[in-house]
């Protein structure tokens, strides 16, 4: 899957389910901080992803995740991993 | 002590989406009963349900309200902002003033069925999501609305089976009544769907009238075969006496009696002496006369011993008064934990337009109900005192008492 693809799908993820505005998405956003991302929205994140991308997301990961950019090089990695 | 009012009422059911909805059911004995399809391919041995659309509430709660309330929870928050619309409560009231929330409820049968299936399918409870375990619990109803509506007084869910929410207003009564809480969300709720009532079909308690839905449910009827089960939800707000005078509220009725009683019996086969007992302790704590209960919305369920308790009991302690009786779940089906707060509701909005609704499908009496005055028809009536009676398994009972304020 290209990256760009991989982030598009991200951001619809992020609008459609988790109900982000799209006009909040931006690759500087800060999950919590900006979007409003909660632990309770990581554990959807959870199922989200495995769901839409076939590997399961770890908890100890997250702690790096700060930016969007961040989850969407998170992504990108274990995409090609897999 | 204080004295108890009723100042908002809001209902979500199968006659009716609101008030003014319900209310006209009511007068025209309309039933809200169908046939289910899905249930006899399910296995049901009867497919009679009542039946409401679920509510839309994209666009109205956020995301995180909603992924953690089930289906009755979604009822109940229609129910309740009626409730607080009639009662003129906004949020800037709810935040400046304590507030509390007391639900009826005893089951959530879908969210324990889905986690379950996705933990027995992926093996890995991550894949349940967050919010199972919010829609999943009883207190559901009371921790969801508790948090949508920023309560912050009592906060807690009664289980009490088919008696839930009329335990649940008796218990905000007595809080009020002690000076505790000055205004509580009572009410009621009850899940719609095959997962929460299988394994009470499976007891041979439901009507199997299925050729004539609208028919089967017939409290008091010789010809009743089982009840028909249904749902939705039912918010009452009550408030001392005092602070509805000083918000200037429109009244509804007094909440001025609550009698309990456990029939210390079988677990499923009701009796005489428990309900008998429950009449009795609310008359007694209303410091009222049987012969000054112009109406009982009885408990009556349409199956054959329940209904004949019911009306043994009630002749003991009214016989000599004889005052009008019906049940309105000829009409509604069995609401089970939201009934005891709906028929409140129904009951306290014949009292507010003066007739007394109809226990329809009455075509024949049997030994125990011809002994009663039961309204078979819409009757004009001017209710003063309305007794309500709710019974539940495992012989819980509560009877609760309201006057109109004049």
């Amino acid at each position: 899957m290209l990256h760009d693809e991989i982030i598009r799908k991200i951001n619809q993820l992020l609008i459609d389910e988790i109900e982000i505005d799209e006009s909040q998405i931006n690759p500087g956003a800060d999950l919590k901080k900006d979007l409003g991302i909660d632990s309770l929205d990581f554990v959807d994140l959870f199922v989200i992803i495995e769901n839409n991308f076939g590997f399961k997301m770890k908890a100890e990961d997250m702690a790096e995740v700060k930016s969007l950019d961040d989850f969407y090089q998170y992504i990108i990695k274990r995409v090609n991993q897999n | 002590m204080h004295r108890v009012v009723i100042t908002g009422m809001g209902i979500y059911s199968v006659i009716g989406k609101n008030l003014a909805e319900v209310k006209d059911s009511l007068y025209h004995g309309r039933s809200g009963i169908i046939f289910d399809q899905a249930r006899k391919e399910l296995g049901f041995r009867s497919g009679l349900t009542g039946m409401v659309e679920r509510p839309v509430l994209k666009g109205v709660l956020d995301r995180r309200m909603r992924v953690g309330l089930p289906l009755q929870g979604e009822y109940a928050y229609i129910s309740t902002l009626e409730a607080l619309n009639q009662a003129g409560i906004d949020q800037a009231y709810l935040d400046a003033h304590e507030t509390g929330i007391l639900f009826g409820n005893d089951s959530s049968a879908v969210p324990v069925v889905e986690s379950v299936d996705i933990l027995r399918q992926k093996k890995d409870t991550m894949m349940i999501g967050s919010g199972h375990i919010f829609q999943s619990m009883n207190s559901t109803v009371s921790m969801n609305l508790s948090v949508i509506f920023r309560l912050r007084g009592i906060n807690f869910t009664i289980s009490g089976a088919c008696a839930s929410s009329s335990h649940a207003i008796g218990i905000g009564y007595l809080l009020i009544k002690q000076g505790l809480q000055e205004m509580i969300i009572c009410g009621g709720a009850q899940e719609i769907n095959p997962e929460s009532t299988a394994s009470f079909d499976a007891l041979n308690a439901f009507s199997t009238r299925e050729s004539e839905p609208a028919k089967a449910s017939r409290p008091f009827d010789r010809d009743r075969d089982g009840l028909v089960p249904s749902g939705g939800a039912a918010t009452v707000i009550i408030e001392s006496y005092d602070s509805a005078m000083k918000r200037g509220a429109t009244i509804f009725g007094e909440v001025i009696g609550y009698g309990f009683s456990s029939n210390g019996d079988h677990i499923s086969m009701p009796n005489v002496d428990g309900p008998v007992r429950a009449m009795h302790k609310a008359i007694g704590d209303a410091g009222i006369l049987p012969s000054e209960i112009d109406y009982i919305n009885a408990h009556a369920t349409s199956t054959q011993a329940g209904d004949s308790n019911e009306a043994k009991a009630i002749s003991l302690v009214h016989g000599n008064s004889k005052p009008l009786v019906s049940s309105t779940k000829s009409m509604t089906g069995h609401e089970m934990w939201m009934g005891g707060a709906s028929e409140i509701i129904y009951s306290t909005l014949m009292m507010n337009n003066n007739f007394v609704a109809p226990n329809i499908n009455l075509e024949n009496r049997d030994a125990d109900s011809e002994k009663l005055n039961i309204a078979a028809k819409t009757t004009p009536h001017g209710i003063k005192t309305f007794l309500s009676n709710s019974f539940g398994f495992g012989g819980t009972n509560s009877s609760l008492i309201i006057r109109k304020i004049i």
